[in-house]
């Protein structure tokens, strides 16, 4: 039955792939893409990476999708027919698609528990790690404290990423005398979006803190509060988000949620540990990596959160300035 | 029979990957350029979870009564990925407005006419 | 007690200090802290390599958890090589940049600026200390995002679409190297470079195995801007700003070819990937193109940085030719050209940055009658500029010269004739800045100004470099022992590597 279910998911995407070549209206090219991004998340799901499948629905589908909506509106929605010639990409991916299927013929059966994938160094993160880490998800154990170094690294990109939009685009300025807009109008929209906002930030701090028992964590909770924000911006207007969470603070928290991460990390110099090596934060070793997991995935909870939001301040600015003209 | 069971995952997900990377290449608007770099590293993504599935296994969180779990080290490798994708995405689509503001355009053909070959 | 932790402090250091340098908000207080966090790191890859030289490899446990199970720093002479070369240069560029960036990027993003200078220098220190495949990933994604944004910093709009071009090549070769290692995965379940190159020894032509390598080797030789992959690189060093051209060109692409030798002699093991594939042929031919191609190219262009960017491409090519030629000779010579190459780049684009903080552009025409004007800057030019060449007594003859005997090592006479040709087209494109400097009157765009000498906090750096070219030119022992210990490590049997351990 998970057979069938994921060869049909993966029908509906090439479907979806193949009419985003075709489409010229680009509107409809970036809906289009937020469903491949949701279609995408139920095949994790079916695959059973629930964790990923969380991700890609809040980034993919969430995140990436009002960031292209809100270019869009910049630089407007059809794409002019080209007169490029299409037969130099086509061989391109002609060859790279033969390079992928011929590598494919070796690989092991999908889905078979005795692939090397299974054997190796895997075991020990589904056996032993509940007993090492004390959590029972394995996923949170790795990405927390195994491959820890990996997830500052995807920290460090998220900052670079905020450096560079900041860079490129500048935040707005916090004017109180700004112009009306939003959709203050639709009392509809504005009652249920006063409804929702709440409960959006609570469900992320459940999302933060309850990621050590089921999928979730750091990154999935600050997208989510973002987003409750980004939601406040959309229906009551930029001006008066950036009254309630202003730009310069999500500079400073930002860099703070680096911080935090890394300087957990380098506690541990102080301690006898190495890098990263939450044993040593408390005198038992579980209790340790507890610790060290939890203030970890609170600096990456606060890095994406303030990136992500001051990243959709930086385009909502744009846009504003481009009305105001 | 056996054979297609084995890899119609891998095979699909192969033309997923190329779907993208032919927008990406073959795009002239900067937007759907993003657009297919997304499809294109989504679908690697999914070569990536495929590797993690275990038939008959349960998403990696300990629970009772279940005795088989997926891999969960490719699902952490994508978790970082799907972030580092964002990212570039939001980098991206930044460059794509100001290019639009310097330029008036966003369409590829157009603004290198405007520009010096270099 | 600090000096167990040097492995991993390079890469600590500057990501720390990124955060800071944002929470400071000032930009001359970001500078200072920017500059000394570097400059530390240097001090620390200098004891890094020393210890290496010392005793071969150092191995760092993250997280306490032991490789394969956890991510492992391992530092060998070659990777304390290349990291010794980008936490120097990263030092004197930051030095050089205070001057530099006050006239070609806004003052609102000086400390912008400088986080993402120091993300920059994190990604590439973490390339060249990782241990561990998929490490290598976030850290190459870290650096090129820094990369972008400093590239896009610039005035002039046309960074804008050569950030973008760049962004878009990247973030494919990026892919194709996820693609790459997903593969060795799926056949060797561990993503460890030690682990693998044990697992991957023990396959024979197996096809997935093959494809990821061809994957990995496509994806990095866009990221070193190989040729044909390279028409991302000279748009965006013409147009980034003079301190960014300085920077990247003296270590991005070095730290590239770095990984495509991790790749190549570490993990797959030399003669899988050269006798079992025949990636040799394949890297020759692109690189002796490439060098012919490309150091045409910059023969004919107007704007100086756009001939160093050509010139670069072209150097990249001589040090996949000291790879290609499958022997420790040959790989040794590739490793000296990175670290001399990273000396005479680094001092040209400084020298163009303070022409152009002077006359305002990079024009040939901009350097008429310079050699009068601004003596000591157009003087570095020339003397990196005969390091290029390959002038003996610099420390590009050096290189070159290493590399031609590795070639008639194995009766390669004519790659060793072809190497000398392709110093002469270097003749050519430096020769033209140099005549129109000391030779020429000065054009419409310098004669009504009065031009003056760089800022010291400019030439200083700028002459460290030069010096530099002239001391390893003349004193080899320090730099040839070091990539001669380097490439010995990396040649030797996989299988006493892991011993090591």
């Amino acid at each position: 039955m998970a057979e069938f279910i994921d060869l049909v998911l993966l029908g509906m995407l090439a479907i979806t792939a193949l009419r985003v070549i075709f489409l010229k209206d680009l509107f409809a090219v970036v809906m289009l893409f937020g469903i491949y991004s949701f279609l995408s998340a139920l095949i994790f799901v079916n695959l059973d990476a629930v964790d990923v499948a969380f991700t890609e629905a809040s980034v993919g589908a969430g995140i990436s999708t009002v960031l292209m909506l809100g270019t869009l509106a910049l630089t407007g929605r059809k794409e002019k027919t080209s007169n490029h010639p299409a037969l130099l990409p086509l061989l391109v991916v002609g060859v790279t698609g033969a390079a992928l299927i011929y590598g494919s013929l070796d690989m092991p059966p999908f889905g078979d528990p005795n692939n090397p994938a299974h054997q190796h160094v895997a075991p020990r993160y589904i056996e032993d790690s509940p007993q090492e880490i004390g959590l029972p998800n394995m996923v949170t154990s790795v990405l927390a404290s195994y491959r820890a170094f990996d997830t500052l690294g995807e920290t460090a990109v998220v900052f670079a990423a905020a450096i560079g939009v900041l860079s490129l685009l500048g935040l707005p300025k916090r004017d109180r005398q700004a112009i009306e807009s939003g959709l203050k109008s639709h009392l509809v929209l504005r009652v249920v979006a006063k409804l929702i906002i709440p409960l959006t930030i609570l469900f992320a701090l459940y999302v933060q803190f309850h990621g050590d028992y089921g999928p979730g964590g750091g990154f999935q909770a600050g997208v989510i509060a973002a987003a409750a924000i980004i939601l406040y911006a959309l229906v009551l207007g930029l001006p008066m988000a950036t009254h309630v969470v202003q730009p310069a603070l999500l500079k400073t928290l930002a860099a703070l949620g680096v911080l935090i991460y890394a300087g957990t990390g380098v506690a541990n110099f102080f301690l006898g540990g190495n890098f990263l090596d939450y044993n040593m934060l408390a005198s038992d070793p579980v209790a340790g990596q507890h610790i060290g997991i939890i203030l970890i995935e609170l600096g990456v909870g606060i890095t994406v959160f303030a990136a992500m939001l001051s990243i959709f301040y930086a385009f909502a600015g744009q846009a504003e300035r481009t009305n105001i003209q | 029979m056996s054979f297609i069971v084995d890899y119609y995952n891998y095979w699909i997900v192969v033309f997923l990957m190329m779907a993208g990377f032919y927008i990406v290449i073959s795009a002239n608007n900067l937007v759907k350029k993003i657009v297919g770099l997304n499809i294109f590293q989504t679908s690697v993504f999914m070569m990536y979870i495929s590797i993690g599935k275990v038939s008959g296994g349960s998403a990696p969180i300990v629970a009772e009564g279940i005795t088989t779990y997926s891999n969960p080290l490719p699902h952490v490798l994508i978790l970082t990925a799907i972030v580092v994708g964002v990212a570039t995405t939001a980098v991206g689509l930044a460059l794509v407005v100001r290019i639009k503001r310097a330029y008036g355009t966003v369409e590829e053909n157009e603004f290198e006419d405007k520009e010096d070959l270099i | 007690m600090l000096e167990q932790h040097f492995p991993v402090l390079p890469i600590v250091l500057p990501l720390m200090a990124a955060p800071i340098c944002i929470l400071l908000g000032r930009s001359q207080l970001a500078w200072l802290f920017a500059t000394l966090i570097s400059g530390l790191s240097f001090f620390i890859s200098v004891a890094l390599l020393l210890t290496t030289l010392d005793q071969g490899v150092l191995s760092y446990a993250l997280g306490g958890w032991e490789p394969p199970w956890g991510i492992e720093m391992r530092i060998d002479v070659a990777s304390a090589l290349v990291l010794c070369v980008v936490t120097g240069i990263s030092s004197l560029v930051l030095v050089y940049a205070k001057e530099s960036i006050a006239k070609e990027i806004d003052r609102s993003q000086h400390t912008l600026f400088y986080a993402a200078h120091l993300l920059c220098l994190t990604g590439l220190s973490g390339i060249l200390s990782t241990g561990d495949a998929f490490n290598l990933f976030v850290f190459l994604e870290i650096s090129s995002l820094a990369t972008y944004t400093l590239v896009s910093l610039a005035s002039d709009k046309r960074c804008l679409t050569a950030a973008f071009r760049y962004l878009v090549m990247g973030t494919i070769g990026a892919t194709f190297i996820l693609i790459g290692v997903g593969m060795m995965y799926m056949k060797t379940g561990t993503l460890n470079m030690i682990d693998l190159a044990a697992r991957i020894a023990e396959f024979d032509g197996n096809r997935t195995v093959n494809t990821g390598l061809a994957f990995i080797l496509v994806g990095v030789s866009i990221k070193l801007a190989l040729f044909p992959l390279h028409m991302w690189l000279p748009p965006a060093y013409t147009h980034a700003p003079s301190a960014v051209s300085a920077f990247l060109a003296s270590t991005a692409t070095k730290v590239a070819v770095y990984v495509m030798v991790r790749f190549i002699f570490t993990i797959y093991g030399a003669e899988y990937v050269f006798y079992t594939m025949s990636m040799d042929i394949i890297l020759l031919v692109l690189a002796i193109v490439a060098i012919f191609k490309c150091s045409f190219m910059a023969t004919v262009q107007s704007n100086v940085k756009t001939v160093l960017a050509f010139s670069s491409v072209a150097q990249i090519g001589y040090m996949i030719l000291g790879i290609s030629l499958v022997s420790s000779a040959g790989l040794m010579a590739g490793l000296l050209h990175i670290f001399n190459h990273a000396l005479m780049k680094g001092a040209l684009f400084m020298a163009v940055g303070a022409v152009f903080l002077r006359t305002g552009s990079v024009d040939i025409k901009a350097f008429q009658g310079l050699g009068r004007q601004m003596p000591l800057t157009m003087a570095a030019f020339a003397i990196a500029g005969l390091s290029i060449i390959g002038v003996p007594l610099t420390a590009g003859f050096v290189s070159k010269w290493y590399l031609v005997t590795a070639a008639l090592e194995q009766q390669h006479w004519i790659i060793a004739f072809l190497v000398l040709i392709g110093s002469l087209f270097a003749i050519v494109y430096i020769g033209r800045i140099l005549e129109a400097a000391y030779f020429q009157k000065p054009s419409e765009i310098t004669e009504e100004k009065d031009i003056k000498e760089a800022p010291l906090l400019m030439l200083v750096p700028m002459w460290i470099l030069v010096l530099a070219n002239i001391y390893f030119g003349i004193e080899t022992s320090v730099s040839v022992s070091a990539a001669d210990a380097a490439s010995q490590w990396l040649t030797q049997p996989t299988a006493t590597m892991g011993a090591a351990q």
